[in-house]
């Protein structure tokens, strides 16, 4: 990106140099005036206090309350995914089947759930739960809500992870006398796995930055909800916000971190070099995940015809 | 299926989705706007807006959604006294809160949406040519004219259908707001599901029917638009 970005602008020369060190320094001088006015205001609310944020030296801040707000977080997010990711193979596949019986409803199933907020799934999966159980319980609404939502959206990364291995594959696996499933099992799943990873890891953070959905509506005591409740305790709403944001900045930027470097391993690796990458923003659209998908011509075939 | 809500005076569907219709529209204009600036920071050649544009764009979009809108309210309005809206003597308090919060709202989608919007355009950026800012500073234009007059009007034809993807989860996200007590779409569900509980699915039915007709169209409308104004190469 940085290398591309460059061809911008010139390499500075003596007067750009000088422009730049003045747009510089008024950018930082009004950075700073930002920064002071912000903690000025804070100082008169008297946020700045160490008794705000000397419980963040507790243990028992840490043990009763963030922690396991923390843990119930990462439990909803890491039990979604191993559910949401085998029912996404399942459907990405159904959605690549020539029988249009199974394509269809695959289909379907995949777009409903991906134009439907996470919340509004959560809130009837709350419902669904207590009307068949019995009983109520957020835990469940959330890991169903975000296992139906991410669910279809993976469902989206798989079907573009096969459609990326180029189609001499197909070819010659069927040439030799493979069958549908064992052309799916041998070799499209296989190479499609390493090119859709990344992509997996970075719907991850999705999955954990959505979990705190589960706190608003249903009840589910996650991260935020936790992290409130110690705040009303010790009477410091603001350093604890500020706290559960870092605590979610360190997890989803190790995670991106973890994707990208997935990704630059893959694509160095041999035969790497088609990604799918699907980022959260685009994740909804259809035709975004098709423009990410590049069908790499295959020498000695396309050139033939 | 028992959809006799519909036409009970106490719940207003359509008023909730003109709710999150106006959400979505406010903090699309603004987060196409910020973005836009966030995206030419990112690019620009001055070190410090770079930085700036990075770990603004790093901090926003690592953080839930839910979080940032709490904070808002909660965090920003409550213990920082800060105001969105004016106060009038005598008139109904409650009209002041849901200004304020309609507007906290707003202010917490731009933030959190702008970061998605950067980095669609940014990737856009990636697309154009680079034939076309060295052509652009070959003929002795300035950094503000390359990008404003060259390279962002094709980067961003180039990013409509992702645009549009960032468009749709803005209108998603927007239940978000029910956590501060914004009656739209996510807020009507849940008074719906407390008094008709026998009803729940056709609640859930009618409720992502409105979701649909919102996104379907969103989408399709984008997709054309992208087709249209594709820069043919």
């Amino acid at each position: 990106m940085s290398d591309r970005a460059s061809v911008l602008y010139d390499i500075p020369g003596p007067k750009a140099k000088r422009l730049n060190l003045i747009i510089s320094v008024l950018f930082g001088i009004a950075l700073a005036a930002l920064v002071w006015w912000v903690l000025s205001i804070l100082a008169s609310k008297d946020q700045l206090e160490s008794a705000k944020w000397s419980p963040f030296l507790e243990g028992q801040n840490w043990t009763t309350y963030l922690l396991p707000g923390l843990w119930a977080t990462l439990q909803a997010a890491v039990v979604s995914v191993i559910i949401a990711l085998p029912i996404g193979a399942l459907l990405g596949i159904a959605r690549l089947s020539e029988h249009a019986w199974l394509r269809w409803p695959a289909g379907v199933v995949v777009e409903f759930f991906r134009s439907i907020p996470v919340i509004i799934l959560m809130l009837f999966a709350f419902q669904l739960w207590f009307a068949v159980l019995g009983v109520s319980s957020p835990f469940a609404a959330v890991v169903i809500g975000l296992v139906l939502y991410n669910g279809s959206v993976l469902a989206e990364v798989v079907r573009a992870g096969i459609l990326a291995v180029p189609r001499g594959q197909t070819e010659a696996a069927l040439a030799i006398g493979l069958n549908k499933a064992q052309l799916m099992t041998i070799v499209l799943l296989p190479q499609a796995v390493t090119t859709m990873l990344p992509a997996v890891v970075s719907q991850l953070v999705v999955i954990v930055k959505d979990t705190a959905l589960g706190g608003i509506l249903v009840g589910y005591v996650e991260l935020r909800r936790a992290a409130n409740t110690s705040a009303s305790f010790y009477g410091n709403l603001l350093p604890t916000y500020v706290v559960v944001a870092l605590i979610y900045i360190v997890i989803n930027m190790s995670l991106s971190t973890s994707s990208q470097y997935l990704e630059r391993r893959l694509r160095t690796r041999g035969g790497g070099g088609r990604m799918v990458k699907i980022d959260d923003a685009a994740q909804n659209d259809l035709m975004a995940a098709r423009q990410r998908v590049e069908v790499v011509g295959v020498p000695g075939v396309d050139e033939v015809r | 299926m028992d959809f006799s809500f519909l036409s009970d005076p106490r719940y207003d569907v359509i008023g909730a989705f003109w709710l999150t219709v106006q959400l979505t529209f406010w903090s699309a204009i603004g987060s196409f706007i910020l973005g836009v600036l966030l995206a030419a920071m990112r690019v620009s050649p001055v070190p410090l807006m770079r930085r700036f544009g990075g770990g603004f764009v790093n901090v926003m979009r690592n953080i839930p959604l839910t979080l940032i809108i709490i904070m808002m309210s909660q965090v920003i309005a409550n213990q920082l006294g800060v105001r969105l809206a004016t106060r009038e003597a005598g008139v109904n308090p409650q009209a002041f809160l849901d200004n304020q919060n309609f507007r906290l709202a707003v202010v917490g989608f731009i933030l959190y949406t702008s970061t998605f919007v950067c980095e669609a355009i940014r990737s856009g950026i990636n697309t154009v040519p680079a034939g076309q800012a060295e052509a652009a500073r070959a003929i002795g234009l300035t950094f503000t004219q390359v990008l404003g007059i060259v390279v962002l009007p094709q980067a961003i034809r180039a990013v409509i259908a992702p645009l549009g993807s960032v468009l749709i989860a803005l209108t998603k996200n927007t239940t978000v707001a029910s956590a501060i007590g914004v009656a739209e779409a996510a807020v009507l569900m849940n008074t719906l599901i407390e008094n008709e509980a026998d009803k729940f699915t056709a609640v859930f039915l009618v409720i992502a029917a409105g979701f649909i007709i919102l996104t379907l169209p969103t989408g399709l409308l984008f997709g054309a638009l992208a087709e249209r104004n594709a820069v043919k190469r």
